[in-house]
């Protein structure tokens, strides 16, 4: 008896915290496809849209051309995975499994930049940027996420889980160091790459900062700098607000209930720097 | 004795430093370097008439000292994280001592718990924004009130460490979780033998089991909070009555560097920010040996 009134309880307080965090989203929703005045009425308060506005949605691809946002935001998150994959491997490899000089020193470094908060290298790296002349590009876009010392060290403990005995067999067939991390240790550690890939993606996505310094072109920006500025210039409009919104959320929700399991332990493994 | 090198020790070295390479190029290029001009930086002061920048010493420091819009800035981001950080903490450790059971819906529930995390920040402050709408938002006319929760200056930054709590929540959930799985199941039957209720054992052995998951989870958190900026960014503009209650350190960093193009003060102040998070870090680690247990 006692513990059907406490099970009853638990399900109550799980399902009113569910709520809570449902509510903001079905609401982004509701007001996506209602009128301006709909939204600014209260007595009655709309709740569900009488008719279905459809056409917010053409309206803000139109304003905002979605389809251009959306491909920057993919070509900037494509690249920093592909990078940080490729450099956080090879030397998280390295630092887990061979031996040479100055590697504590380096490592240390590594340890250190996971320290010191991004706003400390965003000024030079702007300057950079700018006398490049990678402001408003895809390359601008990806610069500050070219190497990962956060995907280093996440690399390092995979490779150091991995048995000893593996490698050992490779040398003794004649493998060199380069045969032994392509094909026999690095295809091992796909889950932790598959963890780095989806932080790296998920990071890029929501920074807000980045794009809006070295991206402020509105062909040239991503989706969470472009809401940015939709925000200012939109200010009561709230049915293309929510549906412009709605467009840059769905398909990331979508890959995350499809994806779930790995977006929870890739974000929970890595950690602490979100 | 001289120690002879071998082939492999010395395929190890070249190998080595080849694979780390790229890797510490990148981090010397775009944080080392950057960091130390940052800080030069922060002595400095951008000549007029797009001169190059001038040597101006401890300059830049006492304007900051003395600067009363910095020290608001820090205060409304150390309230913010006050909020934010011991709420999300708490409510994020029940919950997951709820979901370490074998119920049901057990993982859909984490599902919906952790959804803020995969959202990009600018699109919840824009549907958080609309919803403590004033005359029109939800959360006034469904509890027929009428709170003004992004205007009235002394309640916004808390309005925001809502929104803060509400995003986090399910992350530190997930830490929580994964930590809870080392905690072995006969320390709560021994418990409950022993007639230990719920709030007992959750006293007596999770939290002291799962101490460093939760010193992890509170130094990560802190770090965060005090660099909050998106939320402010989007949901408080020029004409907020708010506005000078609610910039965080970070905002007025983005304010000088980019909107104001004076980046040695910006820089000054994000020093600024490194040293007060660098204190309270310390602070922590000196703090855990009395709470936190490692076995």
């Amino acid at each position: 008896m006692k513990k059907t009134i406490s099970n009853f309880i638990m399900y109550i307080i799980l399902i009113l915290v569910s709520i809570t965090m449902l509510v903001p989203f079905v609401w982004m929703f509701l007001t996506a496809f209602k009128t301006v005045s709909e939204t600014m009425q209260i007595d009655p308060f709309v709740i569900i849209p009488k008719v279905w506005q459809v056409q917010n949605f053409e309206n803000v691809i139109k304003a905002m051309d979605f389809v251009r946002l959306y491909a920057n935001t993919l070509g900037m998150v494509g690249l920093r995975i592909l990078f940080a994959v490729v450099t956080a491997s090879l030397s998280g490899y390295a630092f887990a499994r061979l031996n040479f000089k100055g590697k504590n020193v380096m490592f240390a470094l590594v340890l250190f930049q996971m320290m010191i908060p991004v706003q400390l290298f965003i000024i030079p790296q702007y300057v950079m940027v700018s006398n490049l002349h990678l402001t408003n590009s895809i390359m601008g876009l990806v610069f500050p996420g070219i190497v990962s010392a956060f995907g280093t060290f996440l690399l390092r403990q995979a490779f150091l889980q991995l048995p000893r005995d593996l490698e050992e067999a490779a040398r003794l067939d004649g493998c060199n160091i380069p045969q032994t991390f392509m094909y026999i240790m690095a295809p091992l550690t796909r889950s932790a790459m598959v963890a780095l890939g989806i932080f790296t993606a998920v990071f890029a996505y929501k920074d807000l900062m980045w794009p809006m310094i070295v991206a402020p072109d509105n062909r040239a920006t991503t989706l969470a700098s472009a809401l940015a500025k939709m925000n200012g210039q939109y200010q009561q409009k709230y049915p293309e607000l929510m549906m412009a919104a709605l467009i840059s959320c769905v398909p990331m929700i979508i890959l995350y209930i499809i994806f779930q399991k790995q977006f929870i332990e890739g974000i929970a493994t890595s950690g602490g720097k979100l | 004795m001289k120690k002879k090198i071998t082939a492999r020790e010395k395929s190890e070295f070249f190998w080595g430093w080849i694979f780390i390479l790229p890797t510490m190029l990148g981090l010397i290029v775009l944080n080392i370097y950057p960091m130390i001009d940052t800080i030069k930086q922060s002595f400095c002061k951008m000549g007029d008439f797009g001169r190059g920048s001038q040597f101006v010493g401890l300059d830049n420091y006492k304007k900051v000292l003395g600067d009363s819009e910095v020290w608001q800035a820090l205060w409304n981001t150390i309230k913010y994280a006050i909020i934010e950080v011991p709420f999300s903490v708490v409510i994020a450790l029940l919950l997951a001592v709820l979901l370490n059971k074998k119920i049901k819906g057990r993982s859909m529930f984490r599902t919906i718990f952790f959804l803020p995390m995969v959202v990009a920040p600018a699109a919840i402050a824009m549907v958080w924004k609309w919803l403590y709408n004033s005359n029109f938002g939800l959360i006034n006319n469904i509890f027929h009130i009428k709170v003004n929760w992004l205007s009235n200056p002394n309640l916004a930054i808390y309005s925001l460490a809502i929104i803060g709590i509400w995003s986090v929540l399910g992350y530190n959930m997930v830490l929580f979780l994964a930590g809870l799985q080392e905690v072995p199941k006969d320390y709560y039957e021994a418990a409950a033998l022993d007639g230990a209720n719920g709030f007992n054992q959750l006293i007596h052995i999770t939290v002291p089991l799962i101490s460093p998951t939760i010193f992890f989870v509170l130094v990560t958190r802190i770090i965060g909070a005090m660099q909050v900026f998106d939320l402010i960014y989007m949901m408080i503009d020029l004409n907020n009555p708010a506005w000078k209650k609610t910039e965080s350190l970070v905002f007025l960093f983005y304010k000088y560097s980019f909107e104001q193009n004076k980046k040695g003060y910006g820089a000054t102040v994000v020093v600024v920010l490194l040293v007060v998070i660098m204190i309270l870090t310390v602070i922590q680690l000196i703090g855990q040996k009395k709470w936190v247990h490692y076995e």
